[in-house]
């Protein structure tokens, strides 16, 4: 999931990678970054997402360096959409692209399979979303300050996982500003209440 | 074009309508496990090559070679993995060649994930990929369709799941080397003893800062097979016979030439079998 809040965005995700009943990563990095504060949240194939991921962040780069300046969150969101659009029949994948840029500050937006796209104040997606529509509805404000920020998503994503049998284990959180990214970190030993900032 | 050739899927597919079984790839139904430490990874694998129920290899190599420091563990299907890390160990050499800097584990592992993912899982290859580069110590899985992991210690194969209940119950952050290959070396065992895909011998590589690779070759055998008590070999005479003609070669000539061949014992026995050390 991810969210925008005050001073910028926050992205939000359990660790959970599985194939069948098998948890093959128990603390796997679904946050991805494509650009210094344009990051993604991949859910569906870990494969598909990967590349998908993999690609835009190579465009995005060559953005940057060709026209001197960081591309602004909507030209990595339209990257991934034409990706996601075009070769929808060959992909399952569901991305939520968030990021800060000075102009426009932070945004959000969300990949839906079929390859559309929506500008959203927040977003949820994933097995585990299903079971947090109420809870994050309920529970939305707009213009939240970091702290109240990082405590809706981190309740979120615990409630997600306690329902969802397919999400699990710790819970990573980048939080972008124009002071840049910052990681955190909740572990289920702790009942994710810590240890926060970990970079 | 470079790359793999599909023609044959259609003609099998075309054959196999008509009633005819699809031919059966020779697949490594394996445990394979790495394990990083304080100055280097550790790579294992068993020995076992399956193709159905039938053993077709009781003692196969499924540590391949890249490049000098960095290894690849396979599983899935035996020539898929082969193959790819054969392709990918050729284009990282001439790569390291063309920039004249030693090759990356992660440009390894990005070049098998693109040829993997651009086959879509048809390329059944399950690879581990560790080394050591300029930037550190480097452990990757890379599976059929494209996904990658970056983690301390990881398995993949159908003993992955023995494999890691070792890892999960041992493994600790501080590992040095000894501790490190004795951890895999435990780990694989896990999957020869419990897994009927995986057997035999563990065969493990170990990639180290500023030291050369070793591959110790059967680091372990388990599973050595014992001395034959019986045997069903006849001894001479146990045959009676009636009577006994003796035909003399002056005889013999008659009726067909005989050439006598020089004394070397190796052009009878014909080719020798290759011995694996």
């Amino acid at each position: 999931m991810a969210i925008n809040f005050k001073d910028g965005v926050i992205l939000g995700a359990d660790s959970r990678t599985t194939t069948g009943a098998y948890i093959a990563n128990r603390v796997t990095d679904k946050l991805t970054q494509v650009h210094d504060t344009i990051w993604c949240c991949r859910s569906g194939s870990a494969a598909d997402t990967q590349a998908v991921a993999d690609i835009v962040s190579y465009h995005l780069n060559m953005y940057g360096v060709v026209n001197n300046e960081a591309p602004s969150t909507q030209v990595a969101a339209s990257l991934f959409q034409e990706l996601c659009y075009e070769n929808k029949d060959a992909l399952s994948a569901g991305i939520i692209i968030a990021g800060y840029d000075p102009r426009h500050g932070g945004q959000v937006y969300s990949i839906p399979l079929g390859g559309s796209l929506h500008k959203q104040s927040f977003a949820i997606g994933g097995s585990g979303s299903t079971y947090i529509y109420g809870y994050t509805d309920a529970h939305w404000k707009e213009n939240m300050t970091e702290e109240e920020g990082i405590n809706f998503v981190r309740s979120s994503l615990q409630e997600a996982i306690k329902w969802d049998g397919s999400s699990g284990g710790v819970i990573r959180m980048v939080v972008l500003t124009k002071k840049g990214a910052v990681r955190h970190l909740y572990l289920p030993d702790t009942n994710y209440t810590g240890p926060g900032v970990t970079n | 074009m470079p790359g793999f050739d599909f023609s044959n899927y259609n003609r099998n597919a075309a054959l196999h309508a008509r009633g005819v079984p699809l031919p059966k790839a020779t697949s490594t139904g394996t445990t394979i496990v790495g394990c990083i430490y304080d100055n280097g990874v550790v790579i294992a694998a068993d020995t076992r090559a399956t193709s159905g129920p039938i053993v077709a290899d009781k003692n196969c190599e499924k540590l391949h070679y890249i490049a000098p420091k960095i290894w690849c563990a396979g599983a899935g299907t035996a020539a898929d993995t082969e193959f790819t890390t054969a392709l990918i160990s050729s284009n990282v050499e001439l790569h390291s060649l063309s920039t004249g800097r030693d090759p990356r584990v992660i440009t390894c592992m990005t070049m098998l994930k693109q040829h993997l993912f651009r086959y879509q899982g048809h390329i059944g290859a399950y690879l581990v990929v560790a080394g050591v580069d300029p930037t550190g110590v480097g452990l990757y899985t890379v599976h059929a369709h494209g996904s990658t992991d970056k983690l301390p210690y990881v398995t993949m194969g159908s003993g992955s799941l023995a494999a890691m209940s070792v890892f999960e119950s041992m493994w600790q952050p501080d590992l040095n080397k000894e501790g490190a290959i004795a951890l895999c070396s435990e780990a694989i065992k896990a999957g020869i003893f419990n897994d009927l895909g995986s057997g035999s011998n563990v065969d493990v590589c170990v990639i180290e800062k500023d030291k050369p690779t070793q591959l110790l070759r059967n680091y372990e055998k388990p599973n050595e097979r014992g001395e034959k008590e019986r045997n069903y070999r006849f001894p001479r005479g146990t045959t009676a016979w009636l009577n006994q003609k003796v035909i003399s070669k002056e005889d013999m000539k008659k009726y067909v030439t005989i050439e006598t061949l020089s004394g070397d014992d190796n052009l009878a026995a014909g080719e020798k079998m290759e011995v694996d050390v």
